[in-house]
């Protein structure tokens, strides 16, 4: 086993171990932090495939700026206690079904899938560099990247219309 | 990689590293020294001549100092808090070009930790974890100050990030790359960012001051308020880190500031000097000797900078929260997007003419 494979096989185990202690946590700060480090290690995968411009943007708008929005906001809720009030035996049985299903659902689709074989001959290694990045972005992808884009304004202008204050409304 | 090539990569790592922890040290003397100076009053004098000493006088009385934990606080979150808060301050420093190259027996090795092409991305997601460190400590201080300081600084942080973003956009577009190398490598010859982007570095500036949580910005810690601030729960060590981290933060800022906008290692008439040293020297000694005053050249712009932010921590008061964020969003942002726009026409239109008209 050469290294980048082990390495490849450690970042999944770590990815793996994080992703299960987000949910398993109760308290959920150490979720949300558990979350971030599950984020690193997915960057992790990117710089394995060569794919360094994803890599510090998931960590740039996850880690950086959405993660810490989560953070804050549980800070303000002050859930220290867990209620117990809200895990009814109904609740636990709803979620398991639910749970269940998705896991089957996915089992299924795992086990219709192909996995195309990998043709060294035609490989690039620099598929996943900015440069080219760019080009397939601007040049092949322009008009459903300008869709997205528009797509974002129209949810950022929906945000502040929200947060707006209405006339006559008191401060606080 | 062979070993010579990895031997002077290693030193170079290391040298940073202690080059970034000692000028950090010195930068808390140097700001007393600026106070002082500013304030009329000598500053600290008393520890070896001129007060040289004073740092490592502070150090060690943080360090046995009792390191204390509050008793209904998160411990590990705690401790993670300024472990943090370093940590992220000290891994910005990887891809900062600190010189050209230097030549041993036939290899070139760059002055750089690492050479990638993604080196302005890496730092600005670093500097988007620096807000990890102060949130987590001030939420496991389990105090409501120190959450309030806490929830400022991500707040501030955020919001200036994204101006801070949208400025280096519009050098990114000048440059049409990611690595810092070669930004550096394009403002050869008085080519300097700063006259092709003087609105974009008067946006940057103001936005990495708002980022290291220093005066004017420095509502996290307003003491006026907040008693201490995010940090209002620690003692001994644990607060040094912090306070460290915030000199080291400035000192990488400074950098990437002289990176940017100054050329970083380029200095005028280094083509003369260059060809000087070579002549005198020899193409190895002379070309290694002229890299080192490059070197020395960065370094002294990263220290002007560092001198900068005392200067305006002694002169200017602190903003009011709301001023702050209406300053960030209302005008900042909206200035950064101008910029672009002013940035793209340029590019688009009037370098063409004027290399026409130049040809």
């Amino acid at each position: 086993m050469n290294s980048a494979v082990s390495f490849f096989y450690f970042l999944s185990f770590l990815t793996v171990l994080s992703a299960v202690m987000v949910v398993v946590s109760r308290n959920p700060i150490h979720s949300v932090l558990y979350l971030i480090l599950t984020f690193f290690t997915l960057s992790g995968h990117y710089i394995l495939l060569n794919a360094q411009f994803l890599a510090a943007v998931n960590i740039i708008v996850y880690a950086g700026a959405i993660m810490v929005l989560f953070l804050f906001v549980i800070m303000f809720l002050n859930m220290k206690q867990d209620n117990e009030e809200s895990k009814t035996n109904l609740t636990k049985v709803a979620a398991t079904i639910v749970g269940g299903t998705l896991f089957v659902i996915l089992f299924g689709a795992y086990r219709k899938s192909v996995i195309p074989e990998l043709d060294p001959q035609q490989f690039d290694s620099q598929i996943g560099m900015i440069e080219n990045l760019g080009h397939l972005l601007f040049r092949d992808y322009l008009l459903p990247f300008e869709l997205v884009s528009i797509l974002l304004l129209v949810a950022m202008v929906g945000a502040v219309m929200l947060g707006k204050r209405e006339i006559g409304e008191r401060h606080f | 990689m062979d070993l010579t090539e990895f031997l002077i990569k290693t030193a170079t790592i290391f040298v940073v590293f202690v080059l970034t922890l000692v000028i950090a040290m010195y930068s808390t003397w140097g700001e007393r020294k600026v106070a002082g100076f500013i304030q009329d009053r000598m500053g600290p004098n008393r520890a070896g001549p001129g007060g040289l000493l004073q740092p490592l006088a502070d150090a060690g009385k943080m360090f046995f100092k009792e390191d204390f934990i509050p008793a209904l606080a998160n411990k590990w979150l705690f401790i993670a808090g300024p472990s943090l808060a370093m940590l992220t301050a000290l891994l910005a420093s990887a891809v900062i070009p600190f010189g050209s190259t230097f030549r041993i027996n036939g290899h070139e090795v760059a002055l750089q930790g690492v050479e990638s092409n993604i080196g302005i991305l890496y730092v600005f997601g670093v500097v988007a974890l620096g807000v990890y460190g102060i949130m987590v400590g001030g939420w496991a201080s389990n105090n409501k100050f120190s959450l309030l300081g806490a929830i400022r600084a991500a707040s501030q942080n955020i919001s200036y990030e994204v101006a801070m973003g949208l400025s280096l956009i519009a050098i990114l577009m000048m440059s049409s790359s990611l690595s810092l190398g070669e930004i550096v490598a394009q403002q050869h010859g008085g080519n300097w960012n700063i006259f092709y982007q003087p609105l974009g570095f008067i946006i940057f500036i103001t936005c990495s001051f708002a980022e290291c949580n220093r005066v004017p910005f420095d509502l996290p810690e307003c003491e006026t308020e907040l008693v201490g601030g995010y940090h209002t729960e620690y003692g001994s060590m644990k607060l040094g880190f912090y306070l460290f981290a915030e000199y080291i933060n400035m000192f990488i800022s400074s950098a990437i500031i002289s990176v940017l906008y100054f050329g970083g290692y380029n200095y005028p008439g280094m083509d003369w000097v260059y060809t000087q040293l070579t002549q005198a020297f020899g193409t190895e000694t002379g070309h290694n000797a002229a890299t080192l005053i490059g070197t020395a050249v960065f370094f002294g712009k990263a220290l002007f900078f560092i001198f900068f932010y005392m200067w305006v921590r002694w002169t200017i008061p602190r903003f009011r929260y709301d001023q702050l964020m209406n300053l960030g969003w209302k005008k900042l942002i909206p200035l950064a997007i101008f910029n672009i726009i002013i940035t793209g026409a340029a590019v688009l239109f009037l370098k063409p003419m004027i290399t026409a008209w130049l040809n």
